[in-house]
């Protein structure tokens, strides 16, 4: 029995003050600055809305959302697919050191970001790994890869691919050792091959996971920062320019905190539009089923 | 519904409560000097730093490079000696790293006492228009700097009050270094291929073909970073447009246009080279340090960059390599790309100005010029007097002497506006890689720089 209606509320308060203390003030913050022309030290302007009129025209910040948006397919997308196909086979083949391979997959995720970022600039020169491995092949290259416009955000997406890819399948994984037996076994009897019994049992089962790996990945290909400043810096010209490398630059490089502001709340009001819409599409199919 | 009921309430009261907070920037425990614009001004200038007490000086420097770190070093263990009542703690780091920490630095009430701050507008200038840094001409007086250096120099230290013109005013930093853009050469490649050390611009471009016919790659460039294009197009551009106006537009003065004749040839130029292979395949997906590390390995027969490379370019290559400056500019004389080191200042707040001051003065005096030399570095001042004997150093200290002396040393063109390292980054770089035209480019200088002015 509760006594009183707001003691309950009384347990949440200790979390509730961190919570509010480090993440809603600084947002409200941020919120706060985005309306101001400010260079980050010295007296403000109050501009209202004018940050982000002027965003409306800045081809930069549009190139950037438009590049957040591709990193998607392989930050997301692609490590979905690849990642079912994976641990589909992973979970239905007893292979012998299946544990290696479950690390080596998730490797990535383990290393820090500078780190990749750094081995795969190097893999990415004119005279690096990728292109050796391409003249191993018959394919004599010395393209720059981050070098060129048109393959330089493609370079920056296969990295964030090479990424996330653990991650999904590890999600997956754990969805799908977790279907019982006896639905494989049903499927089984019923004549159904390994594909099919893909489609009717592993993916209708691990809808849940594909969700939050979604998720997961979307905010990481959105905001991706790390990557493009270790690698590209968003060139060449703006052809690897993403939101949270413009927020970076405005902030700390131009001296523009409002439009940096502007940019960063902008961002996180996308992040949350295109999970809220994902999560929407998952649970919608979970009550029609 | 119930559960909602606390919470928006105490949303909104997080959010009412942060947005009623004061204006950013106007917070009343800010630095004392920071409202009043043009940096305060020591009382009283005092260089008995021995009587001072104890004190703790808190030096932030970016002098990582082998050849700067030790004779930094070492200064600062002469100033303790000489004065033991000084402690000195310094933080060391990259650049990039330093100049990005120091507005937040400069805006809190703890700050250091000595800082390496650019001369961009973007970093010196702005923090001057804030009063967030010391106005050194007391102290220039007082300890006869004026002499030491040449006023060419200190202009580049220079701002006025509101910081609103660049390059004369009031002092706010003491560069220890020189720099210099020039072409380091392979000779054994010059010998190939049977050339002469260019005298002339149209020497260095019959070069750069016959290189390119021999089946040589011309000119080595990383350019992924951006920023290494400004010192390949710098010394270019002065051989198409008069040092004064590339002056006005390396400073952001007025009195210039990047569209005019000459600077749209300038980088006509070097999209050409850029477009047509003359600095390999992809300058633009190439590391900057991975590029100077090929041609110490044999890649290429000119590199154009600084003379801070010399060091670690002499070690690997010894005889095989030279320098030069850049030969004479439309008007006849040298000019290029250099200027000064990274200037130290001292922040408004900080609470041992005589004696950030006299260290200042201790690590720039000949003494410590003869220093800084014998560990590999090039001292702003006395240049040829501390020249080594021979090798690649000696190449490097003659052509910043010939340069500072006979010639012009140009600004850096990121100086100019607090967007221009952002704007001409881009703009290198859609021309290198062929995605821009040369009008084009120049056109997007032009907006910047007349946004700039114009504001």
């Amino acid at each position: 029995m509760v006594r009183n209606r707001t003691t309950p509320y009384l347990y949440l308060l200790p979390a509730f003050l961190v919570y509010g203390l480090f993440l809603l003030y600084p947002v409200a913050r941020t919120a706060q600055f985005s309306l101001f022309d400010w260079p980050g030290f010295g007296p403000s302007t109050f501009v209202g809305f004018e940050n982000y009129a002027d965003l409306l025209e800045d081809g930069r910040f549009i190139t950037a959302i438009g590049n957040a948006l591709y990193l998607i397919l392989f930050y997301s997308v692609l490590p979905l697919l690849v990642g079912l196909v994976l641990a589909a086979t992973l979970r239905r083949g007893q292979v012998r050191g299946m544990g290696i391979y479950r690390v080596l997959i998730f490797l990535p995720q383990v290393i820090a970001l500078v780190v990749v970022a750094v081995a795969w600039r190097q893999i990415y020169t004119p005279n690096g790994t990728l292109n050796q491995l391409l003249g191993l092949v018959g394919i004599e290259t010395d393209t720059g890869w981050l070098g060129v416009p048109e393959l330089a955000l493609s370079a920056v997406g296969i990295i964030g691919f090479w990424l996330e890819t653990g991650l999904v399948m590890l999600l997956l994984l754990a969805g799908m050792n977790r279907i019982p037996n006896d639905l494989y076994e049903a499927t089984r009897l019923d004549g159904a091959g390994p594909i099919s019994e893909f489609f009717a049992v592993t993916l209708p089962s691990v809808r849940g996971e594909i969700v939050t790996s979604m998720v997961l990945t979307i905010i990481a290909a959105l905001k991706t920062f790390d990557l493009v400043y270790m690698t590209t810096s968003g060139g060449p010209g703006t052809a690897t320019t993403v939101p949270s490398y413009e927020v970076y630059n405005r902030a700390f490089q131009l001296k523009e905190v409002g439009s940096a502001s502007a940019v960063a709340i902008v961002l996180t009001v996308l992040v949350f539009v295109i999970n809220i819409f994902v999560t929407r599409i998952g649970e919608e199919r979970k009550v029609t089923r | 519904m119930r559960r909602r009921r606390l919470v928006i309430p105490a949303l909104a009261a997080t959010t009412i409560l942060a947005l009623a907070a004061c204006a950013p920037g106007s917070d009343p425990d800010e630095p004392a000097g920071s409202e009043t614009g043009g940096g305060s001004e020591p009382a009283e200038v005092n260089t008995d730093i021995a009587g001072l007490g104890d004190i703790t000086l808190t030096v932030w420097d970016q002098e990582v490079r082998s050849s700067q770190d030790p004779a930094l070093q070492a200064l600062n263990e002469a100033f303790m000696e000489k004065y033991p009542n000084v402690t000195i703690e310094r933080v060391s780091q990259s650049n990039d790293d330093l100049q990005s920490q120091i507005a937040l630095a400069l805006s809190g009430n703890d700050v250091p006492d000595v800082i390496q701050v650019n001369n961009a507008r973007a970093d010196m200038g702005a923090y001057v228009t804030a009063g967030q840094l010391v106005n050194l001409e007391p102290y220039a007086e007082a300890y006869g700097w004026a002499d030491r250096y040449s006023e060419s120099v200190l202009s580049y230290s220079r701002y006025s009050e509101d910081g609103k013109t660049f390059g004369e005013g009031n002092l706010y930093g003491l560069p220890q270094t020189g720099e210099v853009v020039g072409i380091f050469y392979n000779k054994a490649k010059l010998e190939e291929l049977g050339l002469e050390v260019p005298q002339t611009w149209d020497d260095y471009f019959a070069a750069l073909d016959a290189a390119k016919a021999a089946g040589e790659q011309p000119m080595v460039l990383g350019n992924i970073d951006q920023w290494p294009a400004f010192h390949v197009f710098g010394p270019l551009q002065a051989n198409y447009v008069p040092v004064d106006e590339i002056a006005a537009l390396g400073l952001g003065n007025e009195g210039a246009s990047w569209t005019s004749d000459g600077n749209v040839q300038a980088l006509e130029q070097f999209g050409t080279w850029g477009t047509e292979g003359y600095f390999g395949s992809s300058p633009n997906g190439t590391d900057y340090d991975l590029a100077w590390a090929d041609f110490a390995k044999g890649t290429g027969v000119f590199l154009p960059a600084g003379n801070w490379l010399a060091g670690d370019l002499e070690s690997l290559m010894g005889e095989d390599v030279g320098f030069m400056a850049p030969p004479p500019g439309t008007d006849g004389t040298l000019a290029t790309t250099g200027a000064t080191g990274i200037p130290f200042g001292i922040p408004a707040a900080s609470e041992n100005v005589d004696a950030a001051a006299a260290y200042i003065d201790f690590i720039t005096t000949d003494e410590a010029m003869a220093m800084i030399a014998e560990n590999g570095g090039m001292p702003v001042n006395n240049t040829a007097d501390n020249a080594p004997e021979a090798g690649l150093q000696k190449d490097v200290f003659e052509a910043f002497d010939a340069v500072s002396t006979e010639g012009t040393l140009l600004p850096y063109l990121d100086w100019a506006t607090p967007s221009f390292a952002d704007t001409a980054g881009q703009g290198f770089q859609e021309l290198l890689g062929g995605q821009k035209s040369a009008a084009d480019v120049a056109q997007a200088f032009e907006d910047d720089y007349q946004a700039f002015i114009g504001g």
